[in-house]
């Protein structure tokens, strides 16, 4: 049987929580189809990358050179190919985050496969059996893979990191770093003032809405994401055309889709467009004032009242309980 | 400047959507459609371009049922200058099948820039401009939020997950646009005038099957009804417990 190839992912130098999720869900599907599964980890010379062995992969290739400190699109894709070349695989599987939306289809692209983009589950019974959100969430198109080959990239969060003690190799190999034409180069990373945890890889995820009345009232929203901790701050459609939020920050059908353990909507009335959004997270939490506002149809729990007296109290006694804890 | 911006017809963003009796597509029944938002960054880009350059040309390409041309008739209506579409009726949920299609179009274009939107808000791909780069060998940004154009030399700006990379790349490129990028125009009357007499040539196309079979397209499942704990801050106790204790989140 073919094997599972695994694109590990990393920020300077170090494995992002993605890539445990991406090997776990490589390791399962490898048992199911009875065989093994390799990772790819290619970064700066100081990358560690043992802790991909830790959750199930059986042979770590180790790719470092500083030229790919930051994303190199065409690295990356060379080196799959050449990996490709030498050992058959079956499923190439990588996270859909920035990178793996931009790497998943390049690489079924040159590999000549098809790509299952963005999943939320892939299983393996009678063939590979993908579930994807479509409409952004207000759909969900289960797709078998008819073909021998196929790139998958798992929607961060959607898989549970385990860890497995097995005997791995890790494999210190060299990156080939010229390219076959004119390429694109990651020149630099600006990175905010302050470091900033992004909503679809966030566990928890507090998100704003009109209701916040204006943008420096998110402070409250801060305050709470940082009692609670680690934890991102979203934001409403409304409020980033506003101007009020990045739209890195915007939840919704034009915006990211995530699926945190605990979302919290503040001051969200729950438009079609961000219930799309954010349907998918495990427990919400809503607070606003209106007790019809449609985001009470779709959270587990909800606070009917006014924002700026509830959310204080409620930083208040989640410092409390973190500090018990 | 030559410049093609692929396009989509999708469903607005507004749609409830309603699974056909077939369990494998939406029922169109009712449904409005529009220009993919994330196109309009395209579109715009792609005008912008053009009009700083002084000459040049934006060739508008989609791919979809009859009903796309009024799609198109809408980056006509923008500005742009003549459509194509690639006139196909069957929904093929493989990216890759659309790339291909895209590719036997754009090859021999002749295109300095093709430009795309970061992803279709109905198939949520974010995939076909990468693939359609890679088939073309042509260097590629996805989900571009700022462009730079120097001589033959470009860079763009693309939000990843903790930061900003920048992005330096020869002409010609594929680029795909994120919100941000501008602020697409809304067609003028007289725009809209000019499009119904604008060139739009249609072109049958037969997809291959793809390596991907819908086996269902179901609504999510339903979430199980919640409670409201109270009001005010007085619930915020009942709150934290459920939190703790029930959903066992804290």
């Amino acid at each position: 049987m073919a094997g599972v190839l695994v694109i590990l992912e990393q920020r300077d130098g170090v494995l992002k929580k993605v890539s445990y999720e991406v090997v776990t869900a490589a390791r399962s599907l490898a048992d199911r189809l009875g065989t093994g599964v390799d990772a790819i980890a290619i970064g700066p010379m100081a990358l560690d990358a043992t802790g991909a062995t830790r959750f199930g992969a059986d042979e770590v290739v180790i790719l470092a050179d500083d030229h790919a400190r930051l994303y190199q699109p065409h690295l990356y894709v060379r080196a799959v190919l050449e990996r490709a070349k030498t050992k058959d695989y079956g499923i190439v599987l990588l996270s859909a985050t920035a990178l793996g939306k931009d790497l998943g289809p390049r690489l079924a692209a040159r590999l000549g496969c098809p790509l299952a983009a963005d999943v939320t589950d892939v299983g393996a019974d009678d063939g590979i059996v993908v579930s994807r959100p479509v409409y952004a969430g207000k759909a969900v198109c289960r797709l078998k893979v008819v073909a021998p080959r196929c790139v998958i990239s798992i929607r961060p969060n959607s898989v549970t990191p385990v860890e497995q003690s097995r005997t791995a190799t890790l494999q210190h190999a060299v990156l080939g770093l010229d390219s076959e034409g004119p390429v694109a180069r990651t020149a630099s990373m600006k990175a905010p003032a302050e470091a900033k945890l992004d909503v679809a890889e966030a566990s928890i995820v507090v998100s704003g809405g009109r209701g916040l009345k204006e943008p420096a009232n998110f402070k409250l929203l801060e305050d709470l994401a940082q009692a609670l901790g680690p934890a991102a701050v979203g934001a409403s459609r409304a409020v980033v055309d506003a101007g009020w939020r990045v739209h890195g920050d915007q939840v919704g059908q034009t915006g990211k889709t995530v699926s945190p353990s605990l979302y919290f909507a503040i001051g969200i009335s729950g438009a079609i467009q961000h219930l799309a959004g954010m349907r998918t997270a495990k427990v919400i939490v809503a607070i606003n004032k209106d007790k019809d506002a449609p985001i009470f149809k779709v959270a587990d729990y909800g606070i009917v009242g006014d924002l700026f007296e509830i959310v204080p109290r409620l930083t208040e006694e989640i410092k409390k309980v973190r500090a018990g804890a | 400047m030559k410049i093609a911006v692929c396009i989509k017809r999708v469903p607005d963003t507004e749609t409830r959507i309603k699974i056909a009796a077939d369990g494998r597509s939406i029922d169109e029944s009712g449904v409005k459609f529009v220009l993919n938002p994330y196109d309009e960054y395209a579109v715009e880009e792609a005008l912008r371009r053009k009009e700083a350059a002084g000459s040049g040309e934006v060739v508008v390409i989609a791919l979809g049922p009859d009903a796309a041309q009024e799609t198109i008739r809408t980056a006509l209506a923008m500005g742009a200058d003549r459509g194509v579409l690639l006139q196909a009726d069957a929904r093929v949920l493989d990216p890759s099948v659309i790339a291909r299609a895209l590719v036997a179009e754009l090859r021999d274009g002749g295109y300095d820039l093709v430009l795309f939107g970061k992803l279709a808000i109905d198939d949520y791909h974010h995939a076909v401009g990468p693939m359609v780069a890679e088939l073309l060998r042509l260097p590629c940004v996805s989900a571009a939020a700022r462009l730079e154009l120097g001589d033959g030399k470009a860079t763009a700006e693309r939000e990843v997950e903790g930061g900003v990379e920048v992005v330096e790349f020869p002409l010609p490129a594929v680029l795909t646009a994120d919100k941000g990028l501008n602020e697409p125009r809304y067609p003028a009357l007289k725009g809209i005038m000019a499009a119904k007499k604008k060139p739009l040539e249609v072109k049958p196309v037969t997809l291959e099957a793809g390596g991907l079979e819908v086996l269902e397209l179901a609504l999510p499942p339903e979430r199980k009804p919640g409670r409201i704990l109270g009001e005010g801050p007085g619930a915020v106790p009942a709150l934290i417990r459920a939190l703790r204790t029930e959903a066992k989140v804290l």
